[in-house]
């Protein structure tokens, strides 16, 4: 087979071209730094290849077309950043109630309310989590570099057709601005599923749970569980650096992982027994990854750019479930805003092997 | 006997709304339209948050209808439309859906003229949750959010939308109609039928504002409600076309004469 080239692509334009050969055929977005290139990217490329694009007049109007775009069974995207993620939740709440697939890009900025230009893993928790009314999950990508949010997107599309779930790319500003050589995957044919509205009222949703019939609210509680079940088993993805002899091992996701691959390999030529889980899904959280770990791992430090620590919580939950017998430390390196430096979790290593810094949990 | 009018064949179940409620006349024209217009199967109805609900919940018939959050049917028909263009695309929303929560979404897809028919039902209140102030509540008028009825120096004069987007916007369509007579049932058909004509003949956008009654929230008999219609709610919201329809004909045929 030959090879596809590879080229120079900044992220947000390559996840723009990502997703139209993943078989995106529907977006519509409203301009934000720092996601906002994805936008005008597609604003061209779309109708190029004869698809829609929307620039809609906020982000609230933005997921509710793209949920009318999806309940006729099209393959529908949407991006935004800090407070246009906010805006979304209550459309992700419906898509949810309708079990609707779509995909949505947050390349993150650190801060609340408005926020900063800046890059930051802010929003963890609430895209792990449900940000609108109710239960419901995201199926939810970290990627780390170009290459990955690129394949992401690219896959996306068919997982959340798949699951029927919304399926959320946790990109965060600086893989989103910065440029780096890609191989862009073929165009996918364009599917499209067995449901659908297409105007006959014979077809409809065809949903696996109707979640508004009251009646059938406890009856059909397995029916609502295994779906989040099966995509716990079916999509925990993550990379492990040097963890089965480890005495710490660090957990990040995104760019500070990346910052981490150099930290273990520093520590390591120093003789500190380190590794790193890095999950590739932060929904799913891979909490196979730290069954595998060394049985006498003394902690586990979650990096991170935010200011409160967001992942630590499913790095504790996942040491209580992976080691029940031991109560393993769980640190949490807080960098806020940006992207660490390689001695930044370095001198944090040191200050957990010192006693400095107290676990979290 | 001679049957002189059926009911549309989609509609196969009673609705279940209140004695008297304006919805199921509004609802059974506009399928009747549809219908005759010949996309019985051909249709999406966005739905609105509201009383029109029952609609759904009463499974009155078959018609692909899709669930929006309170406010945003515009913008759930925007993509529907744009997805499926070849489909008769409509929303079907009360005046506080419409008119307040989703004011914007309503507007924006105006002003981009998107080629969808938006039907708002105006019953002067907030109908599902017990009768609250609505933008569209007429000056003094009791509701459980202004007991005293309504101040409108404090909270604002009732709003015309189909007046507000001919107004300011290009639509293809604008009128507002009712149906407490024969006369108003025929006007009301003409102006939903044209109304889904401008979307058929790709002209743009078009809203019909249907000025109905609340028999419930009003705290009146179905008769003392269409009186009060007539008396106090006309003198707010006139009955007519403000874009499209007899006036644009009327324009051009003159415009034509002149020539
Ligand atoms: C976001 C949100 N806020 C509030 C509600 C509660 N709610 C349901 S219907 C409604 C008012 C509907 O009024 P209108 O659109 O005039 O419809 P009507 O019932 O009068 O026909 C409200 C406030 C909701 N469902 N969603
Ligand atoms: S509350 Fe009013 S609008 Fe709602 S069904 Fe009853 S009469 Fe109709
Ligand atoms: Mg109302």
């Amino acid at each position: 087979m030959q090879m596809a080239k590879k080229i120079m692509m900044k992220g947000n334009v390559a996840a723009a071209e990502a997703a139209i050969r993943g078989g995106a055929e529907f977006f519509a977005g409203y301009p934000i730094t720092p996601s906002t290139e994805t936008l005008e990217t597609l604003s061209f490329r779309m109708p190029e290849e004869g698809r829609v694009f929307i620039q809609a007049e906020n982000e609230i109007a933005s997921i509710n077309m793209v949920l009318g775009a999806a309940a006729c069974g099209a393959r529908a995207f949407t991006t935004s950043s800090g407070p246009g993620m906010a805006l979304k939740q209550e459309g992700f709440s419906y898509a949810a109630r309708m079990e609707l697939p779509y995909v949505v890009m947050n390349v993150q900025r650190w801060g609340v309310g408005l926020g900063m230009l800046d890059s930051g893993q802010v929003d963890y928790l609430r895209d792990t989590r449900a940000g609108g009314n109710g239960d419901y999950r995201h199926i939810v990508y970290a990627p780390d570099s170009v290459q990955e949010l690129v394949d992401d997107l690219y896959e996306a599309f068919d997982v959340s057709q798949k699951y029927r779930m919304g399926v959320l790319i946790l990109s965060e500003g600086y893989l989103g601005q910065m440029m780096e050589a890609v191989e862009l995957p073929p165009f996918k044919e364009i599917r499209r599923p067995d449901w659908g509205l297409d105007g006959t009222g014979e077809v409809g949703l065809k949903q696996l749970c109707p979640t508004y019939n009251m009646a059938l609210a406890h009856e059909l509680l397995p029916v609502r569980q295994e779906r989040i079940n099966r995509v716990c088993r079916e999509m925990q993805r993550w990379e492990s650096v040097e963890t089965e002899d480890a005495d710490y091992v660090l957990v990040a996701f995104g760019l500070p992982a990346r910052v981490c691959v150099d930290a273990v390999r520093r520590l390591r030529e120093e003789g500190c027994k380190v590794g790193l889980i890095r999950p590739k899904l932060v929904f799913p959280f891979p909490y196979d990854a730290f069954h595998r770990v060394n049985p006498n791992v003394r902690g586990f430090i979650s990096v991170e750019t935010n200011d409160l620590g967001q992942m630590v919580q499913d790095v504790a939950l996942a040491a209580k479930r992976e080691l029940p017998q031991r109560n393993v430390p769980v640190y949490c390196y807080t960098h806020s805003a940006g992207v660490p430096r390689v001695q930044d979790v370095v001198r944090y290593y040191r200050s957990v092997l010192d006693g400095a810094v107290k676990e979290v949990y | 006997m001679k049957v002189i009018r059926e009911k549309p064949a989609v509609i196969q179940r009673p609705h279940n709304f209140c004695a008297g409620c304006s919805h199921g006349v509004f609802y059974r024209l506009i399928q009747e339209c549809v219908e005759e217009l010949g996309y019985s199967k051909r249709q999406i109805i966005a739905m609105g948050v509201g009383c029109n609900c029952n609609l759904t919940l009463s499974k009155i018939d078959t018609v692909d209808k899709f669930q929006c959050a309170h406010g945003r049917a515009a913008a759930s028909a925007t993509g529907i439309k744009r997805m499926r263009p070849d489909l008769l695309v409509m929303t079907y929303q009360g005046d506080g859906d419409c008119g307040v929560i989703g004011l914007g979404e309503t507007l924006n897809a105006a002003y981009r003229n998107e080629k969808i028919t938006v039907f708002t039902v105006n019953n002067l209140n907030f109908g599902m949750t017990g009768g609250q102030m609505s933008w569209t509540t007429l000056e003094g008028q009791k509701t459980a959010t202004s007991v005293r009825g309504r101040d409108c120096a404090a909270t604002g004069y009732p709003i015309h939308l189909p007046e507000i987007i001919a107004g300011q916007f290009r639509p293809a369509y604008a009128a507002r109609c009712a149906v407490y007579d024969p006369k108003t049932v025929a006007q009301a058909k003409k102006y939903i039928r044209r109304a889904l004509e401008a979307q058929i003949n790709g002209e743009g956008y078009a809203i019909v504002e249907l000025l109905g009654i609340c028999p419930t929230n009003w705290g009146m008999s179905p008769v003392q409600a269409i009186e009060h219609l007539q008396k106090k709610a006309l003198q707010e919201y006139p009955l007519g076309e403000f874009a499209g329809g007899e006036q644009a004909e009327l324009a051009f045929l003159r415009q034509e004469a002149e020539k």
